[in-house]
């Protein structure tokens, strides 16, 4: 907070603020137009502006905000949107799982015809091959990507909401709340997660849904230490002393200052955590604990197909492929966005 | 240093109790015991099973056993396994060098392929070899372990046997007919170490190029090169060590991971190693055996920590302990 030469307290606010903008770097931008209606959002590219004398507010109104600019920059990324085409594509493929049994395949996910088993690719019908129960792995492939589509999203968007309250209210309260959940997240940390999840898994059952909640459940410590550091740094911000000194309360400081700047943290974080969902669910599912057959994912088509690994090696070639592609697109989307959103990050 | 390291183990007591009552609440809030079981089996008559439970004493409430499992581990003693009714430390004993071994050698392998290949990329920053190994990086980050192991199997076990090229072995750490001889256990440890490590070689290649390029742009290093020293000097011993460090603090606590997630390599390649005994156990509803093993894997969690906290304390002059 600014003071005058004076000693006391400098009453013009307005300026405060500005300079408090002035101070913070281009992530901390504060995304929501000014609660004051006359104050300009300054940019670099503002600033440089102003120092040339002309001060345009049209033309300031229409710098490029944080999310516009991070998108140019992925945009400009070859590899980070070959990888989102990609993703989509895999997206699109799994939601039209229903057109592709009606119109492409003719089968059901569950449906089994044990004359038919073990069909090689592009047999009789079975375009990518049947498994040892006769079911069209084409079929469960876009049923079963569907499964683990959306446990990792699920667990994705849990593991935020746990990760990221935990981490907000640590890092703002801080004290004896911060001590206890800190304290929780030592424990969670000490424990390694895969046998932890196994454990989990196989005592409880749960359906996909169920999985998606448990895999969270077991994974958020990580991410709530890193959100109450964000928020940490964040709360010792100018802005948000001057947003203080105006009055704002508590709930108004963490909603409309510090969350919306950690909102570019949660973008990054939740498509880099994507994948390791992901394999979660893979890896529980490959040793049986995971997805239950009959209901498809590509993970338990994976340990599925393990039984027929000598002879019929494209049950295990297929799923994992796929899984393979998956990982690797959410990887290389995760790193387009965070070089988009703070390119100090990377060289 | 031994202050700060005694400090470290007493605040390992509480996070100990923490992970040990999670575990035991949560194996026991669940409906069904072992013994339950056997209660729906109609060979067994209803009293018998009864009595076995009072004989394990599963019929005492939780918290009440919990204690009994404390005072019992205090005098060193993990218990008897529900399964087979040996005595659950000499299992574990003989399973931990297992998983150490594989662990260990796995991160050592992984050092040893990461570290030049990142400072390689980072010394020849923007060339082809660079982008390569970039690239290169990210596609053994993200491949999936279970898929890669059974690939792994499929190619140099199944296909190089039916080729008649020379194979390796699958399953276990000796050949059960006559093996065991220091070819034989190497053979049978570079498929599941190599499944183990290519992920950590993505992940950690991709930040040594970035910490030494980092550390490449510092001023120490231009000084360095103005005295007359050869860029080899300046690359592999000045610049090396600060990225080094930087390296070091990830792999301590990639340790845990490597024993955790070993449980599916394990499982995949039959080795008789922690991972594997966990899996088996919670088959089995194994109780005194998933506690033991729970708390050996917090304990190596946290002796790891500890010891990259420790390392990283000894080698960086600049962090000192508060």
């Amino acid at each position: 907070m600014a003071r005058t030469t004076t000693g006391e307290r400098d009453l013009n606010v307005d300026r405060d603020v500005q300079r408090a903008r002035d101070d913070t770097p281009a992530l901390a931008t504060p995304l929501r137009p000014s609660p004051i209606p006359a104050t300009p959002t300054l940019s670099a590219y503002a600033d440089a502006e102003t120092l040339d004398g002309v001060l345009d507010r049209a033309a300031l109104r229409r710098t490029p905000g944080l999310y516009t600019r991070a998108w140019r920059i992925f945009r400009a990324n070859k590899v980070s949107m070959t990888a989102l085409v990609i993703l989509i594509a895999i997206v699109i493929f799994v939601l039209s799982a229903g057109l592709i049994s009606t119109y492409v395949t003719g089968f059901t996910a569950a449906e089994n015809h044990l004359s038919d088993k073990l069909k090689p690719v592009m047999t009789d019908g079975y375009i990518l091959g049947s498994d040892g129960n006769g079911r069209d792995v084409l079929t469960r492939l876009a049923y079963g990507g569907r499964v683990s589509l959306m446990i990792a999203a699920l667990a994705a968007l849990a593991l935020f909401f746990i990760g990221g309250l935990v981490g907000l209210i640590s890092g703002y309260a801080g004290g004896k709340t911060d001590t206890i959940l800190m304290r929780i997240v030592d424990v969670l940390l000490s424990i390694p997660t895969l046998p932890l999840l196994i454990l989990v898994a196989s005592l409880f059952a749960p359906g996909p849904v169920g999985l998606a909640f448990w895999i969270a459940v077991i994974s958020w410590a990580g991410i709530a230490r890193l959100f109450r550091g964000e928020t940490l740094s964040l709360r010792g911000r100018d802005y948000v002393d001057a947003a203080r000194a105006l009055g704002a309360s508590n709930a108004r400081i963490v909603m409309k200052h510090i969350v919306p700047n950690l909102v570019p943290l949660l973008v990054i974080y939740t498509s880099l955590s994507l994948p390791g969902l992901m394999l979660a669910e893979t890896g529980l599912s490959f040793l049986g604990v995971g997805v239950q057959v009959p209901t498809p994912s590509w993970g338990n088509m994976l340990g599925d197909g393990q039984q027929f690994f000598r002879t019929n090696f494209s049950l295990v070639l297929i799923p994992g492929l796929m899984i393979y592609i998956t990982s690797l697109s959410m990887y290389l989307v995760g790193n387009g966005l965070r070089d988009a959103f703070d390119p100090k990050l990377t060289q | 240093m031994t202050a700060y390291i005694l400090r470290r183990l007493l605040a390992m007591i509480p996070i100990l109790f923490g992970v040990t009552f999670l575990t035991f609440a949560m194996i026991n809030l669940i409906p069904g015991s072992p013994v339950l079981r056997l209660r729906d089996n109609p060979k067994i008559r209803p009293e018998a099973a009864i009595e076995l439970e009072r004989q394990l004493g599963l019929d005492k409430p939780w918290p009440e056993r919990y204690v009994t499992w404390l005072g019992d581990l205090a005098h060193g003693d993990l218990g008897v396994s529900l399964y087979n009714r040996l005595p659950v430390a000499d299992r574990i004993w003989s399973v931990i060098p297992n998983t150490l071994l594989l662990a260990v050698l796995s991160l050592v392998f992984a050092l040893v392929i990461a570290v030049p290949l990142g400072v390689y990329a980072a010394v020849k920053h923007r060339s082809l070899f660079d982008n390569i190994a970039t690239v290169s990086g990210v596609a053994m980050f993200a491949i999936p372990d279970v898929w890669l192991a059974l690939v792994l199997v499929w190619v140099f076990a199944l296909k190089a046997k039916d080729l008649g090229l020379p194979s390796l072995p699958v399953g276990g750490m000796v050949d059960p007919r006559g093996g065991g001889d220091f070819g034989d256990r190497v053979k049978h440890l570079i498929l599941p170490m190599v499944a183990l490590s290519l992920a950590q070689i993505g992940g950690w290649s991709a930040i040594i190029r970035s910490s030494m390029l980092e550390v490449l742009s510092n001023d120490f290093v231009r000084t360095a090169k103005a005295k007359g020293l050869s860029d080899r000097v300046v690359y592999y011993v000045h610049a090396f060590k600060p990225a080094f460090i930087t390296l070091l603090t990830l792999v301590g606590l990639a340790l845990p991971g490597l024993i955790g997630g070993a449980i599916i390599i394990e499982t995949i390649f039959a080795w008789p190693g922690m991972g594997r005994l966990t899996f088996e156990a919670i088959g089995r509803r194994d109780y005194t055996m998933i506690m033991a093993t729970t708390l050996m894997f917090a304990v190596l969690t946290m002796a790891s920590n500890l010891l990259t906290d420790v390392m990283y304390v000894s080698l960086d002059p600049r962090i000192r302990l508060d």
